[in-house]
């Protein structure tokens, strides 16, 4: 196993500048929404009540944070410690992604000075997919900080504290796989209570299942996608031989989750709506081309040993969550007659803050703190 | 990945442990209360007079809601184009080719009422995390409780009507929709829109009342006269008019589980805006998949189990074996 190291260098780069920017001009919007209310600088209506920053913020970004949780099963629980070394740098990004995913909720939240309500076990309405969600959702954000401090901790050195939270680890990283199978599947759920308003094509009972496999598919590429990506900045060596095999445990997910969707459009007499020649119908056959197309690379050994390729998979299947989610939340969606909802600039602008800030901490973090460890595996792992 | 047969074990066993929570019953539509109060609105009575919008802003303290108003100017007239945070009531309409006739679907024209329906089996009582939306145990009345909603707008999400309306203009907004006039109901008064319907055209009873009443109307022939109550369905008061060719379907009667404001038409439903909505409610189908996976916390209880056992195995031996080696080379 090789030790992680802190990358070192200075912070305030250039790319650190731009991010800190736009992470600014996210800010100072936040700071309008709560003075003036959403409607001054979202476009959210009684039509589309719910919009970027549930859809985005929350549905898609904790789904990209899932690389902490695809790792953890790996590693953990189907016991691959080869892949160890990729667990912090995903922990990470999984931290920030489920921070900021939290954070949108209080700003989209109309009343959130009454969110302490969820906690209050006479209060709460156990039927609620939403109060799941909520629940499970804070609950993990704060079970990924225990399992990230052993980073914070070797960095300052705190040995009695860092002793005592390896003892308890174990613990922290089962909840760490319970919580996201939970409410990641839930987010699918959410949409089941929209019966007739979403499109057949979205709208089945398996929609939790689908949530999940596919949050699973989006883990296992973000760790794939940034780890390229890390690589490339940093000009560090990619762990490629550890990629490779990573790709053909998702081959299986991927198959799984393709197998289910289909046969549940079959099995519900729904698949024609695909053809349709309609917006609805077009975005179903990008959504499922994105999730085929990875599918067929990936069943190529010659394809999953070069580099662009399996780079080329990993960005496909992150589309493809993406469009999926936004299919089922957005363009599947019935509104109120009359309406329609593309999200305002400010409001696009909040997002686009949110992730400079996600950013900037990542790349505090890999520079300061013990998180990404290189290239050891190059000759171990490729056999 | 190729399991070893312990691992391939764990997994099925895992598996296994979801599986067999899997079996929860269905969970079905719930029953109107025998008390449960009504409306029904017959589109084909129904003048357009708006009064009942006055009525109902008056009722429930509502503020204008122009969609006319000169740049700078303040408002003059309340002119809504559909139900929102500032209007609870609206009296649409629904016209096709020359709108010659009132009450045909060509060439005609009529009038739609559109608010709370007071669903039976509600889904923004099911939706919402914190109890903030309620149904009256006796009247059906399903209430807003704005000193516990968080502002999530889930209720306004998943409303088949697209009814509760959030403040967004406000820094500190709330959910706003039909409450029934529940106030005015606690004080023996009638709500505010049929107070003020001068024609019958909304009509106030229990829910009971208010199905066989319609199952009357439908049962009439066209061009006989009726005597038309007024305001509540036993009432003293009656409006006579010439019976128009009903659709011959109660809305409201099973859309969704059924609901407690019903309809009553000459033109098709769905052309009048009223979504066409099966008789499972989108409640019951919710809570039966959120049951089935979350019954008595049972297979998420296990789930954890298993988890923790085995992380604690793979985990500690792994902490155990860096230590050893620590230990080694010191």
């Amino acid at each position: 196993m090789s030790i992680p190291q802190p990358l070192g260098g200075p912070i305030w780069t250039k790319p650190f500048k731009v991010f800190a920017v736009f992470a600014a001009i996210g800010l100072t919007l936040i700071a309008i929404r709560f003075i003036y209310g959403l409607g001054a600088i979202t476009n959210m209506s009684n039509g589309y009540p719910m919009g970027l920053w549930i859809v985005f913020d929350l549905v898609i970004g904790t789904a990209f944070a899932c690389g902490g949780y695809a790792l953890a099963i790996t590693v953990y629980i189907a016991n691959r410690w080869e892949y160890h070394d990729l667990v912090r740098p995903a922990l990470m990004t999984s931290v920030f992604g489920y921070t900021l995913g939290g954070i949108a909720v209080l700003l989209d939240l109309g009343r959130y000075w009454n969110a302490y309500n969820i906690f209050l076990p006479w209060q709460v309405n156990p039927n609620s997919v939403m109060l799941e969600l909520a629940v499970c959702v804070l609950l993990y954000i704060g079970v990924l900080w225990l399992e990230f401090l052993p980073t914070l901790l070797e960095k300052i050195g705190f040995k009695k504290g860092l002793h005592f939270v390896n003892h308890l680890l174990f613990v922290f990283i089962a909840l760490g796989v319970w919580l996201p199978t939970m409410h990641q599947s839930s987010m699918g759920s959410m949409l089941i209570a929209l019966g007739a308003k979403v499109s057949p094509l979205w709208q089945t009972d398996l929609l939790p299942l689908l949530f999940l496999l596919s949050a699973l598919i989006m883990g296992f590429s973000v760790v794939i996608f940034e780890g390229a990506l890390s690589a490339m900045g940093f000009w560090k060596p990619m762990e490629t031989p550890l990629f490779i095999r990573l790709a053909r445990i998702i081959r299986w997910v991927l198959a799984a989750f393709l197998i289910i969707r289909l046969s549940d459009l079959i099995g519900r007499g729904y698949l024609g709506l695909a053809f349709n020649g309609d917006l609805r119908g077009n975005m179903f056959l990008l959504e499922t081309a994105l999730f085929a197309l990875p599918l067929y690379i990936l069943a190529s050994y010659k394809h999953r040993e070069n580099r662009q390729m399996l780079f080329i998979a990993a960005s496909s299947m992150l589309f493809a969550g993406i469009v999926l989610r936004f299919n089922a939340f957005l363009v599947g969606f019935s509104p109120r007659p009359g309406y329609v909802y593309f999200p305002a600039a400010t409001e696009i602008m909040v997002s686009i803050g949110m992730i400079s800030l996600e950013i900037l901490a990542f790349l505090y973090f890999v520079k300061r703190f013990p998180v990404l460890s290189f290239g050891e595996h190059q000759t171990k792992t490729a056999q | 990945m190729s399991l070893d047969r312990r691992n391939f074990l764990k997994l099925t066993g895992g598996a296994a442990v979801l599986g067999a929570a899997g079996t929860a019953e269905a969970r079905p539509n719930k029953e109107p209360s025998p008390d449960a109060v009504g409306m029904l609105y017959d589109a084909t009575i129904c003048i357009g007079c708006k009064a009942c919008m006055a009525g109902c802003k008056e009722a429930n303290d509502m503020p204008i809601d122009s969609n006319l108003a000169e740049p700078g100017q303040p408002p003059i007239w309340d002119t809504p184009i559909d139900i929102s945070d500032k209007t609870l009531n609206i009296i649409k309409v629904y016209k096709q080719g020359s709108a010659e006739v009132k009450d045909r679907e060509f060439d005609g024209f009529s009038f739609i009422k559109r608010h709370c329906m007071h669903c039976v089996d509600a889904v923004c009582i099911s939706v919402c995390p914190v109890n903030a939306m309620r149904k009256n145990p006796v009247t059906g009345v399903v209430t807003y409780h704005p000193e516990v909603c968080i502002g999530c707008r889930y209720c306004a999400f998943a409303c088949p009507y697209n009814v509760p309306a959030y403040e967004f203009e406000k820094p500190l907004g709330q959910i706003r929709k039909c409450q029934f006039c529940d106030h005015r109901l606690k004080q023996g008064q009638l709500p505010g829109c049929v107070e003020h319907c001068p024609t019958g055209a909304s009509l106030f009873g229990t829910r009971k009342q208010i199905l066989e009443e319609a199952r009357r109307r439908l049962s009439m022939r066209p061009g006989e006269e009726y005597e038309y109550p007024m305001q509540t369905v036993d009432s003293p008061h009656k409006h006579v008019a010439t019976v128009k060719q009903y659709q011959p379907y109660i809305y409201g009667e099973k859309e969704g589980g059924g609901t407690q404001v019903m309809m009553l038409a000459a033109v098709p439903y769905d052309k009048l805006g009223l979504p066409n909505l099966p008789e499972k409610s989108a409640a019951s189908r919710s809570e039966t998949v959120q049951h089935t996976v979350y019954k008595g916390f049972l297979a998420p209880s296990l789930l954890l189990l298993f988890l923790l056992y085995i992380t604690n195995k793979t985990v500690r031996r792994e902490q155990h074996e860096e230590e050893r080696k620590q230990l080694e080379e010191e």
